[in-house]
């Protein structure tokens, strides 16, 4: 196990320094060169701006460069946002937070809607539930969620007046000091009095939007999973046993199917990183998709160019988790090459 | 060109596909959209661009408010909202279009070339795909358009880069299959060169996939340039892109829903015919699922 972990680690190392190349080339894609950039349209005298490609090491090669960013990437050095003047790396963790606890929740109800409704439509396989599960899941899959967060903020937020239209607590009622930045953790041990239930009542509706497009796929993959397994002759076999229906399909299928799905919810997390730039854009919620969008209205390169590699590292390391997880739970799969 | 084989191998998918009702469905909203994109001049009852001062956000004719000719009501300018949809349209096809011919063609060269070379040729390119993979599409595609500049054009590179890595993850995998298969050693005894093993031997039986991948990456494509339109990354206003209507109706969100539900519903619809159609060309292109 620890060898198969250790090989799966040794591969991502090219494509890790892939994407610091990526990263760092995108800078020099712009348009212009960095100083004009960092200094503005009105431009600076032929000296200066020649002291400062001196000073931003611009005047070396660019492998040397590449050397440079990579040497500071390493000690942990991303760069300043123009915007802040703040670190970029200060500027995404800080954010992060936030996001983090909307995926988190988006993937909860995904799962827990998802699953389920895989289940029904592999056993109720050609029947209504199956048809109206699979359109459902369809429709959602096709759904432009940035369109569908508006709708529903029509209808429950200015038409029924259920939910708040944005923002992540009701700041006019409570107040407290941001620990750990999930606002739901902060609530909780402030202690104050509906803090947590508000948090909760401003979460659900950006994570049912988040969560359309996951579910979608794990309810289709779910049934997928669940019709391959069902087919095996071990199905069979419990079913010859004269075990109940509910304790096939509940315990020796659904099992089985899981390692598929676990796998699917895995692979989510990229598609998530979309979705979350547009869900926090529709509801205004500040975590890292927001963060990036107006980055780049700002023309805030380092803060872009920050934010990519973060966020394509933390992918990677997801897959890479997935990877361990099934093998971990697959023997089949770490023994077999 | 085309042998009785052929014509028969199409035949029968047509015969299967036919009997998907989604996929039929879709199919048919597709040949109306299509029309109504090679027609637009003739049914759109007004010009996209054109302002009615007299009719400022008009809600649509059956509502007691509205009235005919503007039958899906008028946005903030007073244009006419079904008018706009119709010749968005054009965009949304348009953008797919030139989305998945891009990355079909360079990722079917590529993969192409990976799976039949190997060694390091291989390597590399899937090594840039796997970079590519790395970042989530829509990310990169944002990040790109920030580097390039905001408009139509520079979104559609954007999108067809991030899928590229499908195409040619899916190509190389086939070609790979197929490469020592009887009926290509048996060609290359028979003295083809490289190039016709690889393009006219190989790749042709390697489609059924990749035609699949295509219908699903068209309807990717128009979601994601919505996606960069609304976001103000894609096509910029005033063009009449789905997306680009829907970042400007955003304000008026509480007054006008109009203005609001039918450019996004024009997404959904068109998106979700164009998955009908790939899911049922799917399960008509591949044998094991016509047994079932």
């Amino acid at each position: 196990m620890l060898k198969f972990i250790f090989n799966k680690l040794l591969m991502l190392i090219p494509t890790l320094l892939g994407i610091t190349l990526a990263a760092f080339l995108f800078v020099r894609l712009l348009p212009g060169d960095p100083v004009t950039v960092l200094t503005g349209e009105r431009g600076v005298s032929v000296e200066r701006k020649a002291e400062l490609m001196a000073q931003l090491g611009l005047d070396q090669p660019l492998i040397v460069q590449y050397g440079y960013y990579l040497k500071n990437i390493l000690s942990g050095d991303f760069g300043q946002s123009i915007a802040t003047h703040k670190p970029v790396i200060d500027e995404f963790f800080s954010r992060l937070p936030a996001t983090l606890e909307l995926a988190f929740a988006a993937m909860l109800i995904a799962v827990l809607l998802g699953v389920p409704a895989g289940i029904i439509a592999a056993i109720k396989r050609g029947h209504w539930p199956d048809h109206v599960v699979m359109g459902v899941a369809l429709t959602g899959y096709s759904m432009p969620i940035f369109w569908w967060g508006l709708l529903l903020i029509i209808l429950f937020s200015t038409t029924l007046g259920w939910t708040p239209v944005s923002g992540r607590i009701d700041l006019i009622k409570y107040y407290f000091e941001a620990e750990t930045n999930f606002m739901l953790i902060d609530a909780w041990r402030s202690g104050q009095a509906g803090a947590f239930g508000s948090v909760v009542h401003h979460l659900i509706l950006p994570a049912v939007v988040l969560s359309t497009i996951p579910m979608a796929v794990i309810a289709r993959q779910t049934r997928s999973a669940m019709l391959e397994v069902l087919g095996e002759d071990y199905i069979r076999t419990a079913y010859a046993k004269g075990l109940s229906p509910t304790r096939v399909i509940m315990v020796h299928a659904l099992r089985n199917a899981l390692i598929t799905v676990v796998t699917v919810i895995g692979l989510q997390v990229g598609s998530l990183m979309a979705g979350a730039v547009l869900t926090e854009t529709i509801f205004a919620w500040p975590g890292i998709g927001k963060w990036m969008i107006e980055a780049i209205a700002r023309r805030d390169y380092p803060a872009v160019q920050g934010g990519l590699l973060f966020i394509a590292v933390a992918v990677m390391l997801v897959n890479l988790l997935v990877d361990v997880l099934y093998g971990w739970i697959n023997p089949r799969v770490r023994d077999g090459k | 060109m085309s042998t009785p084989l052929e014509q028969s191998h199409w035949h029968i998918t047509w015969n299967y596909f036919k009997t998907s009702r989604g996929g039929m469905i879709g199919l048919a909203f597709l040949v109306i959209l299509l029309l109504a994109v090679i027609f637009a001049d003739f049914i759109a009852p007004f010009d996209p661009a054109l302002q009615n001062r007299q009719a400022l956000l008009l809600p649509p004719a059956w509502t007691e408010a509205g009235h005919l000719p503007y039958l899906l009501g008028t946005d903030a300018v007073g244009r006419d909202i079904l008018s706009r949809l119709i010749y968005g349209a054009r965009y949304s096809i348009f953008i797919g279009c030139v989305v998945v011919s891009l990355s079909v063609i360079i990722g079917t060269l590529l993969g192409v070339i990976a799976g039949y070379y190997q060694g390091w040729v291989d390597t590399v390119i899937m090594r840039i795909m796997d970079i590519i993979l790395a970042f989530p599409s829509l990310l990169l595609a944002l990040g790109m358009v920030a580097v390039l500049g905001p408009s139509l054009i520079n979104a559609m590179y954007a999108i067809a880069l991030t899928m590229l890595p499908h195409f040619v993850r899916l190509t190389r995998a086939n070609v790979m299959g197929e490469k020592n298969r009887d009926y290509v050693i048996a060609s290359r005894v028979a003295g083809a060169g490289n190039l016709r093993l690889m393009f006219k031997t190989i790749l042709p039986n390697c489609m059924a996939p990749l035609i699949v991948q295509a219908t699903l990456s068209f309807s990717n494509a128009i979601l994601d340039a919505a996606a960069l339109g609304f976001l103000g990354m894609g096509a910029q206003p005033p063009t009449p892109e789905w997306g680009a209507m829907l970042a400007e109706a955003r304000e008026f969100i509480t007054r006008a829903w109009w203005v609001v539900t039918f450019p996004g519903l024009a997404i959904l619809l068109t998106v979700l015919s164009i998955n009908l159609v790939g899911d049922a060309l799917r399960d008509a292109l591949d044998p094991r699922m016509r047994r079932s």
